[in-house]
């Protein structure tokens, strides 16, 4: 079941209406981002920070341990009359590497767990205007104890222009 | 969600207690008993026998010789004490104007409902202009080894080729020609956007707000040029014969991130003392933000600055750090150390996460910090070159600080007094109360 709304400020006070009411709302499709829709929708808090912070800490220690072992221990070398192991100038190495593990790492996770892998098929597409002028809120029926009608009430209520049944 | 919040009166007016000036008077109080004491101390040799140790280390060292030279007594000590706080608290006043200065630039809204205090910064200036003409008169000589004519002069053995070279910009009158410009343009602007800004209170309107936008652009130009003279002027001539062209960048990072600590404890603290109650941990958030992203933007001039200087490794830049990190007996080597940690490491794994940003305790002790170490940055690029191995820390030191904290403290305190704390008619100050990012 898919509730279309016209206005950003609209569906944001809806959200909490409707779960107020007994509506479980599946997502929020909109072309931007509406500050507050995370906290309106109960979205637990993203977990990624941790992940980037486990990812750039692995790549802080590569990137030393790449450095140490090529120019001070395996082949020791002496570059500008500085020790073979000197961590100055290691540093821009290490920061370097922190960051593209961090970044390609958040990247990958959130892939993951959107589930957002390269495919062929399609992904549910529940009102293509979403992508351009409307705000689309999609409620699985099936999820929901309540009747087609009394949901339709309930989105026209709080403002949705159109309510729409789609299959997939 | 922005609407969800009540949003608090904005009507409040801050009351500097008879009980706050006491306390302030109190520890400048005891600041000054401090730098008595520790100046009577100094005088009378007492630590004279660590100073001459230090002094043989770092004559065998063979390093300094000169500077060492004429930095023996222990009135340059007390001068180079007054001078490294009157810079530190010169740039943390400057930087008030900054902060609103681009806020205006940028039309930025959320900065609006603290906006009075940075604004409230800048009064301390024509204190410090005192502090430093007065210092410069009597300790000159002390503080910056260019003052001395007999450098510029081919006929005598101490003429110097390399400083002599440098005359056209380091000589007394220009120095104290740029002086006062630099005080009088930073002073005169913020006068102006105050004025402005306290009329809007009155009178309400954009009118007002246009106007600010354009000193405030006119006075990022001024400083993006006086920023770097005055980090030259008032720093790095102090090692005369050393240059470094990050410099200027470098010590504008530093009072950037230790102005912004100062706003952020102040919107803190005065939020502890019940003010401020519009002010949303969004507006915490971004504060912490602020402090988090320029303690790194620091760190990175810092860097860049020391890792062209070790990799190159020529002798006249080299010396620089040398004589900070093992020359005079290696007395340079904690602070240089306890900056690095207290200006990176610590805010850096403190203000991290998202929480921490938004938590006062927290938020404190990453202010308190910063605060501490840029101190202590300005510490080691003043105090070797200016007193080298008679350099210290002590009841000079403390005392010192305590006194110009104090100043600063009750400077700004009347300042605030002045005006309802929030900008009542400010034409943000709606969009700042509903700053929301989630």
């Amino acid at each position: 079941m898919v509730g279309v709304y016209d206005d950003d400020e609209v569906i944001l006070h809806a959200v909490p209406k409707l779960r107020k009411a007994g509506v479980k709302i599946s997502e929020v499709y909109s072309p931007f981002a509406i500050h507050g829709m995370d906290d309106a929708l109960g979205h637990p808090r993203t977990r990624i920070g941790i992940a980037a912070f486990l990812f750039g800490v692995t790549g802080c220690i590569c990137a030393l341990t790449l450095t140490i072992w090529t120019m001070g221990i395996d082949w020791p070398m002496i570059v500008g009359g500085k020790d073979p192991i000197s961590i100055p100038n290691y540093i821009p190495i290490t920061f370097e590497l922190t960051v593209l593990f961090t970044a390609f790492g958040m990247v990958t996770v959130f892939f993951i767990t959107n589930g957002l892998g390269p495919s062929l098929v399609n992904p549910n597409m529940f009102d293509p205007r979403s992508t351009d002028n409307k705000f689309v809120m999609a409620i699985d029926l099936k999820g929901n104890r309540m009747t087609e009608a009394e949901i339709t009430q309930q989105l026209r209520e709080t403002g949705a222009e159109e309510v729409n049944i789609k299959q997939f | 969600m922005a609407s969800v919040h009540a949003i608090p009166s904005v009507e409040e007016e801050f009351i500097f207690t008879s009980g706050a000036k006491t306390k302030l008077l109190i520890g400048g109080g005891i600041g000054l008993a401090m730098v008595l004491i520790g100046a009577f101390l100094l005088a009378n040799g007492s630590g004279h026998e660590a100073a001459e140790a230090a002094h043989g280390a770092a004559a065998g060292a063979a390093e300094h010789g000169e500077e060492a030279a004429h930095a023996g007594n222990w009135m340059t000590r007390i001068w180079a004490n007054i001078w490294v706080n009157a810079v530190y608290f010169t740039g943390i006043s400057v930087i008030g104007m900054f902060f609103i200065s681009y806020n205006y630039l940028a039309e930025a809204g959320w900065s609006a409902v603290f906006k009075r205090i940075p604004e409230a910064m800048p009064a301390f200036l024509p204190v410090t202009f005192v502090i430093m003409l007065v210092t410069f008169f009597l300790g000159g000589h002390d503080l910056f080894h260019w003052t001395h004519e007999e450098l510029f002069d081919p006929g005598n053995k101490l003429y110097d080729p390399i400083i002599a070279g440098k005359q056209s910009f380091l000589n007394t009158p220009f120095f104290l020609i740029r002086m006062v410009i630099y005080f009088a343009s930073w002073y005169l602007l913020w006068r102006i956007l105050r004025n402005l800004s306290l009329e809007e209170d009155r009178i309400g309107g954009t009118t007002n707000y246009y106007k600010s936008i354009r000193y405030g652009t006119a006075f990022l130009v001024v400083f993006a040029i006086t920023s770097s003279t005055s980090a030259w002027d008032f720093v790095m001539s102090i090692d005369t014969h050393w240059f470094s062209t990050m410099f200027g960048w470098y010590t504008l990072a530093s009072w950037h991130v230790s102005g912004l600590a100062v706003i952020t404890l102040t919107v803190v603290t005065l939020r502890e003392m019940g003010y401020l109650r519009a002010v949303n941990n969004s507006h915490l958030r971004d504060l912490g933000k602020f402090v988090f992203a320029f303690s790194i933007f620091w760190t990175y001039v810092w860097f860049a600055q020391f890792l062209l200087i070790y990799y190159a490794n020529l002798p006249e830049e080299a010396i620089y750090y040398r004589s900070r990190f093992s020359g005079y007996g290696g007395i340079y080597q904690a602070p240089f150390f306890i900056n690095l940690f207290l200006n990176f490491f610590f805010p850096f794994l403190v203000l991290m996460t998202r929480d921490s940003k938004m938590t006062h305790s927290i938020l404190k002790v990453a202010c308190w910090s910063v605060l501490i170490g840029h101190y202590f940055d300005f510490y080691t690029n003043i105090m070797p070159g200016s007193v080298g191995a008679n350099g210290g820390f002590g009841p000079v030191e403390f005392g010192f600080i305590l006194i110009f904290v104090c100043a600063f403290i009750w400077s700004v305190s009347s300042q605030l007094t002045k005006a309802n704390l929030i900008p009542r008619n400010h034409p943000m100050l709606e969009e700042s109360l509903h700053h929301d990012i989630a």
